[in-house]
């Protein structure tokens, strides 16, 4: 910070910096934009995905479960829990929670979904399984 | 907010453009903050969607971006009322460094606040942007509110001068964006796009905690220069536990986790937890615990509160500090072991077999959040404490 550097020139840099990093970000993601198609599956999104998403959102299951790492850390990830359960390990889980909780363990509401609710549901998670996210989570844990 | 409603107008020597318009928005913000409190509480999250129109603009169910739909268009109305009124005052007054960093960080924030609106059924779509909002505005945005706050009180308490400080300043608000603008990028690891990021994320984000550590260097470096003796030893202690608590946690808590090798067995973890916990109070609230603790008294008519209530103050940040300290060492040993018994070791367990066998640091790390809350009723009773007060400068 001697003499030589002056406050003019460090607000140059400033902007003359944050104005050239934003675009390389905003290129950087155009470039994103333009490979998704091949990772994210989109072809296959169905009305039913749709509708498993919405019931994902609405129900709030981010606020104790993380869906490809992320959300909240109280429950287990979901986002490959096809692989663990099945799709019909995953309705028997979700129909069977208990009203009351499972006394001295985290538990999970009941819902109580219809059949059209749960197969939307399922649906949305298979899809969120088929996406090519670099190998994660590193086992079927999750 | 408050902290810049008082800042802006000192800053450009000049009154707030309208303080009914302040006064108007932070009665609407308590309420819809309150109303949507309520909401939560009375009614299960489904039907409150219900109710607020979710299915108009679907945007509720996702972290952090909780809120139904009107408290979002509240809080967009709210941030846009005020910051045409700071901009307004700051346009009518001078136009100081300190000042235009601070309403950039706010027009930033509430740029990309817009992208909580924006929720498409492509999942991997819906998370690239949701952290449009979230990434850059704790590591882009908040960042340069943060600093230009710093830099304000330490002008105000040290008497540095002006040229010197926001000299710095700029250097630090730089160094944030050109590092954490590409720094989103640690979190475009394993979400559906190209594994590139893992280089760019994991690049930039580990020069991110170079902004943090020149953040303390500056508060430390002002306050040995300082120029007078400020009565208010309090708001000079949170200004430099500031920037220390800021870097440990965003800087240090988040290097050890943002490059991509360890971020594959760390990723939505209690790692994750203990960085956010630190990195949150460290650089955010105890910021706006030093604007307070510098602005009350003034406000209330004396440059510093009484040395009585100031210890009292010292021991709150003592005892919430040291508690953060202790919640995050906690939160870091419960992830270490459940990383490594769910996700490195030959025999992965599942979550709940894990967490179960971690729950010792659960209790340990809710101890901590006790002397935590002692901590923070300390503070706010300091204000109450009376005794012999310095005069207004
Ligand atoms: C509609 C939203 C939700 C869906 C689709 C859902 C789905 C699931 C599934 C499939 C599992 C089994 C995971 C496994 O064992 O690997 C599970 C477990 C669990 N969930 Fe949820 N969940 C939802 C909401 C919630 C909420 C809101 C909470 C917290 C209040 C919660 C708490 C839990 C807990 C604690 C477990 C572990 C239960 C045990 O093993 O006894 N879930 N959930
Ligand atoms: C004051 C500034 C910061 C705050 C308030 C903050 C807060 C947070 C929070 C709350 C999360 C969790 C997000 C989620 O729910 O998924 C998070 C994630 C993360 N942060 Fe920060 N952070 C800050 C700075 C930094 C810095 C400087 C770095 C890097 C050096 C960093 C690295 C990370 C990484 C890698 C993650 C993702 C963790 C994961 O994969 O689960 N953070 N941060
Ligand atoms: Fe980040």
């Amino acid at each position: 910070m001697s003499g030589a550097f002056t406050k003019s020139m460090a607000r140059n840099i400033f902007y003359g910096g944050t104005v050239f990093f934003f675009l390389l970000f905003l290129a950087l993601s155009f470039d994103t934009h333009s490979q998704l198609p091949k990772r994210d599956m989109r072809q296959n999104i169905t009305p039913q995905i749709a509708e498993g998403k919405k019931l994902w959102e609405v129900n709030n299951c981010i606020g104790c479960h993380t869906l490809m790492g992320e959300g909240a850390y109280f429950a287990p990830e979901l986002g490959n829990v096809i692989v663990r359960y099945g799709d019909e390990g995953v309705k028997a889980f979700i129909q069977s929670r208990p009203k009351e909780g499972i006394p001295g363990r985290r538990s999970m509401p009941q819902f109580n979904f219809t059949d059209e609710q749960l197969n939307a549901i399922v649906a949305f998670l298979k899809h969120v399984n088929s996406i090519n996210d670099a190998n994660w989570p590193p086992n079927d844990q999750g | 907010m408050g902290g810049a409603y008082y800042m802006i107008p000192e800053e450009s020597e000049t009154e707030l453009f309208s303080p009914k318009l302040a006064l108007a928005l932070f009665w609407i913000f308590l309420v819809a903050g309150a109303l949507t409190i309520v909401g939560y509480l009375a009614v299960p999250y489904a039907t409150l969607a219900e109710l607020t129109g979710n299915s108009i603009l679907e945007t509720m169910g996702r972290e952090f971006l909780e809120q139904p739909l009107p408290t979002k268009l509240g809080i967009v109305v709210v941030a846009l009322g005020f910051l045409f009124n700071l901009t307004m005052t700051m346009l009518k007054g001078k136009k100081t460094a300190i000042s235009m960093v601070l309403l950039i960080g706010l027009w930033g924030l509430a740029v990309f606040f817009l992208f909580s609106f924006y929720n498409p059924v492509n999942v991997v779509l819906d998370k690239f942007f949701w952290w449009w909002t979230v990434h850059l505005w704790v590591e882009g945005v908040w960042e340069l509110i943060l600093g230009s706050f710093l830099a304000f009180v330490l002008i105000k308490t040290t008497g540095v001068d002006r040229e010197v400080i926001e000299k710095w300043l700029y250097v630090i608000v730089t160094l944030t964006l050109i590092t954490g603008i590409i720094g989103t990028g640690h979190h475009y690891f394993w979400i559906g796009t190209p594994e590139y990021w893992q280089w760019w994320g994991s690049i930039f984000s580990a020069l991110e905690p170079i902004p943090f550590f020149a953040m303390t260097v500056f508060a430390f470096n002002m306050v040995n220069r300082r120029r007078r003796e400020h009565p208010n030893k309090a708001a000079v202690l949170w200004a430099l536990g500031c920037g220390v608590m800021a870097f440990l946690g965003a800087g240090v808590w988040g290097f050890l986790h943002t490059l991509a090798p360890v971020n594959y067995y760390t990723h939505g973890s209690q790692i994750t937890a203990a960085h956010g916990h630190m990195a949150f109070y460290g650089a955010y609230a105890m910021v706006n615990l030093m604007m307070i603790s510098y602005a009350m008294p003034i406000l209330r008519g004396r440059a510093a509160n009484s040395n009585k209530s100031q210890v009292l103050e010292m021991w709150a940040f003592w005892l919430m500090t040291v508690a953060m300290v202790f919640i995050t060492l906690f939160l870091t040993a419960a992830g270490i072991l459940q990383v490594w018994l769910q996700r490195v070791s030959d025999a992965p367990l599942p979550f709940m077999v894990v967490q179960d066998k971690i729950s010792l640091f659960y209790w340990m790390r809710e101890w901590a959040g006790v002397v935590f809350l002692i901590g923070l009723i300390l503070y706010i009773a300091s204000f109450f404490v009376g005794g012999k007060e310095e005069k207004a400068a």
